[in-house]
């Protein structure tokens, strides 16, 4: 095994964003299923409240994650690559239980696994924009008599409605998962320490790693096939 | 550096989400400009800009009404010919029904689903009509003497028409007191609009529901207009005329989406701080969410089955009542049954609506034959929900002709066929049928009817409007009859719903099974090595 190496992973914005957008994710996710009346907890109205004022702080948030990571370049992070995802997927699926490594190493430059990319690539340009713009129309889509946007004049919420609920429910699956997969870092709580301080032990990176371009993915995986 | 950003973001990261909390939880400060304005408004009280009272030719002692009516026109010289063209003289209108084309229809030739119609009783019914003489089809529309004008403009609220004398008041000593009542006129109390508007289908509140002598009474719990602890306007307030055509509209006998009175008249289409409210306007109309419950105070009749009528006791006719006072039993009338604090049924309603005629047939596949039809659908860009009153029984048809009947119902003496005197089905059908006149086979049978009737009074105060929860609800709630529209907390697909439970179950059993055996291979790992 190689060194073991403390790295500043998470910055400060990434862990703001991160935590905050669990939280909104959260708040909307349990408001939206009382909206739905899966059960009662707020009342419906406070629920509606809630969850209106909770969808403008998503999507604020949103708009400065979306700055961030166009000015940092961090969005290459989650360019998707083939490269190594069957070995991923042996490993949550094999692996793990033997106490295999994980095949990917994380790095600055590489923080997420193939799998990784792939999920939140999926989340970030498919279910939240799906859930923010179903959303934003569910608020504001009109009859068509109310005709203040027309273009959006709709006659029936039912489509909206149901692709709203459809992606709640991928949401709220994906978070099920992803608190799972919290626990399956170096140690149980190795993972959700860096995104709580930033710092992890990541495997001691060469040089040449540092200067190698954000998000593109490390193998070592050829080099050592020790599974 | 590092040191700052670190408080700032944990910082941040608190306040952020503290900060959406109490956004929510704020409740906006309450913005009352409108409605100050409108009590403002309504506080200062009419006052006449005459005294009738010092006019010489009120001073007669007048013998007769006509006399009466006469003097009124003698000034008000182009009155006669308004209210011989207002609803109130004329009971029927002229409206645009698809599929009938233009009508000429109202109280004069409908039927209703309480005393069913006036034809053949004119001479009982006539009583709340603004005119003298309506004894029968011989009565002359067209003589402005025939006007009552001071059934309505009477401020002493002691005019009163006598029974079955077709709209005469009694005359001579036992007579209401003419010179009083002349010297007092005005402005319609809403009193005097009770005499006829509450006491609709033979008693106070039997057929509204939302139209009785509790409003007279009571207070902001009962009508936040009317209040006598609040504004206690008038009924005149709202329902304005113009040339004695009145706003306001009552769809079991109108028919076209004009002339109506609406909240928003006054209070505006967005009167609220809440925009999710005001949006609700597009579809919901003010009424559904203010008007809770009607029939506040006294009991309205829901169920009237004329099929149970005739029947006696020891040779005799009787009656039942419950231990409100109210009948529910009576050989003239049938089965009856009321209700208070009634939570009105909902429907889509644009304006329009029809009505089911004597001459249309009777449509037997249908287990209930509507009496008047409120048209309305969700994508119809008119319609919006209101609240009904729907009124349900029992009325006779023609078994074989397929017609809705006109029994006979009233007449000043026995052994005419009237059957509230001689309890005799056969003979009130005929005579009523024949007075028409209209054909009957001789063969009658029942059919379960139903009226609706919008509700619009009895306002509550807005604390105790309908709530969300009310409507947006999975099981029974209020608007679970209007099932043309998804509608959220309502409606949902099982399908999507399933799945994606299914969706959860399985990435939870996931979890489980994965740790599960993670934590059994770490054990076994720990094993190996401590070997
Ligand atoms: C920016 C993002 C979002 C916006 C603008 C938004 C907006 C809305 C609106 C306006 C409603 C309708 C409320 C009403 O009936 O008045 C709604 C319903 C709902 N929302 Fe969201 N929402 C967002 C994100 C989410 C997320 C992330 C979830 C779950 C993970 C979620 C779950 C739901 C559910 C389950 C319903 C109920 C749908 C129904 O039964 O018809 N929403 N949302």
């Amino acid at each position: 095994m190689s060194k073991n190496n403390r790295v500043y992973v998470y910055k400060g914005f990434e862990r703001f964003w991160h935590w905050n957008q669990a939280l909104l994710i959260f708040v909307l996710a349990f408001t939206g299923f009382e909206i739905h009346s899966s059960y009662d907890f707020f009342g419906f109205e406070t629920a509606v409240k809630i969850h209106n004022y909770a969808a403008w702080g998503f999507i604020i948030l949103i708009v400065f994650a979306i700055f961030w990571h166009v000015t940092t370049g961090e969005w290459k992070q989650y360019i998707p690559t083939t490269k190594n995802l069957k070995a991923q997927a042996e490993f949550y699926l094999f692996g793990i239980f033997r106490n295999a490594p994980h095949p990917t190493k994380k790095t600055l430059i590489s923080k997420l696994n193939p799998l990784q990319r792939l999920v939140y690539l999926g989340l970030k340009v498919l279910f939240i924009p799906i859930m923010v713009v179903s959303g934003l129309l569910f608020m504001f889509y009109r009859y068509p008599q109310g005709d203040s946007i027309a273009i959006i004049n709709i006659d029936n919420l039912e489509i909206i409605a149901l692709v709203h609920t459809a992606g709640a429910f991928v949401l709220l699956a994906f978070v099920l998962v992803h608190l799972y997969l919290i626990t399956t870092g170096h140690t149980i709580t190795s993972n959700l320490k860096a995104m709580i301080t930033g710092w992890e032990d990541l495997e001691e990176e060469d040089q040449k790693d540092q200067d190698q371009p954000i998000g593109k993915p490390e193998n070592e995986h050829d080099e050592n096939p020790k599974i | 550096m590092k040191s700052y950003t670190k408080p700032i973001t944990f910082f941040l990261a608190i306040v952020a989400p503290l900060l959406i909390v109490t956004l929510v939880l704020r409740e906006p400060e309450p913005d009352h400009e409108l409605l100050n304005a409108l009590r403002a408004k309504y506080a200062v009280k009419r006052k006449p800009g005459v005294d009738h009272s010092k006019f010489e030719i009120l001073q007669k002692n007048f013998t007769n009404p006509h006399e009466i009516t006469a003097a009124c026109l003698s000034c008000h010289t182009e009155r006669g010919e308004e209210l011989m063209n207002s609803a109130h003289f004329t009971w029927e209108r002229e409206a645009f029904i698809p599929g009938r084309g233009v009508t000429y229809l109202g109280k004069k030739n409908l039927v209703n689903n309480f005393c069913t119609g006036v034809q053949s009783n004119e001479g009982s019914c006539m009583k709340c009509h603004a005119g003298y003489g309506w004894n029968d089809k011989s009565f002359d529309f067209s003589n402005p003497y025939n006007i009552d004008c001071v059934v309505c403009h009477d401020n002493t609220g002691t005019y009163e028409k006598a029974s079955g004398a077709a709209g005469y008041p009694k005359m001579g000593p036992e007579g209401p007191d003419f010179k009083a009542i002349v010297a007092s006129v005005g402005q319609p109390k809403s009193a005097g609009c009770g005499t006829c508007h509450f006491g609709g289908g033979g008693g106070n509140n039997v057929k509204h529901g939302d139209l009785e002598l509790g409003l007279l009474t009571g207070g902001r719990d009962v009508d936040v207009h009317m209040a006598v602890d609040g504004l206690n306007m008038n009924c005149v307030d709202c329902h304005t005329a113009e040339n004695h055509k009145m706003k306001g509209r009552y769809y079991a006998v109108s028919s076209s989406n004009t002339q109506r009175l609406n909240c928003e008249d006054c209070h505006t289409e967005t009167p609220h701080q809440q925009n999710i409210l005001n949006e609700h306007s597009i579809k919901v109309a003010c009424q559904t969410c203010h008007i809770p419950v009607y029939a506040k105070v006294n009991a309205t009749k829901m169920y009237w089955d004329w099929a149970t009528a005739t029947r006696k006791k020891d040779g005799k006719e009787f009656e039942v009542l419950d231990e409100d006072g109210n009948i529910v039993y009576t050989s003239i009338k049938g089965d009856f049954v009321w209700d208070k604090m009634v939570k009105p049924e909902y429907l889509w309603f644009n304006g329009t609506a029809d009505h089911h005629l004597l001459t249309d047939k009777v449509d037997t596949s249908q287990n209930i034959l509507k009496i008047n039809t409120l048209f309305g659908e969700y994508r119809d860009r008119d319609s919006k929900i209101i609240p009904v009153k729907v009124h349900r029984g029992r009325q006779p048809y023609d078994a074989e002709n397929l017609t809705i009947i006109q029994a006979k119902l009233w007449d000043k003496d026995k052994g005419k066929g009237a059957l509230w005197l001689d309890l005799d089905w056969e003979r009130s059908i005929e005579e009523g049928m024949a007075y028409i006149p209209l054909p009957y086979s001789g063969k009658h049978s029942f059919i379960k009817t139903e009226m609706f009737m919008p509700v619009n009074h009895m306002v509550s105060p807005a604390a105790e409007a309908v709530t969300c929860k009310e409507c947006h609800t999975r099981d029974n709630g209020r608007l679970a009859g209007l099932t043309d529209f998804y509608m959220p907390g309502r409606d949902r697909n099982r399908t999507l719903d399933l799945a994606g439970q299914l969706l959860l179950i399985l990435s939870f059993l996931g979890i489980v099974v994965h740790s599960a055996i993670r934590a059994l291979s770490s054990r076994k790992h720990n094993t190996i090595q401590s070997h």
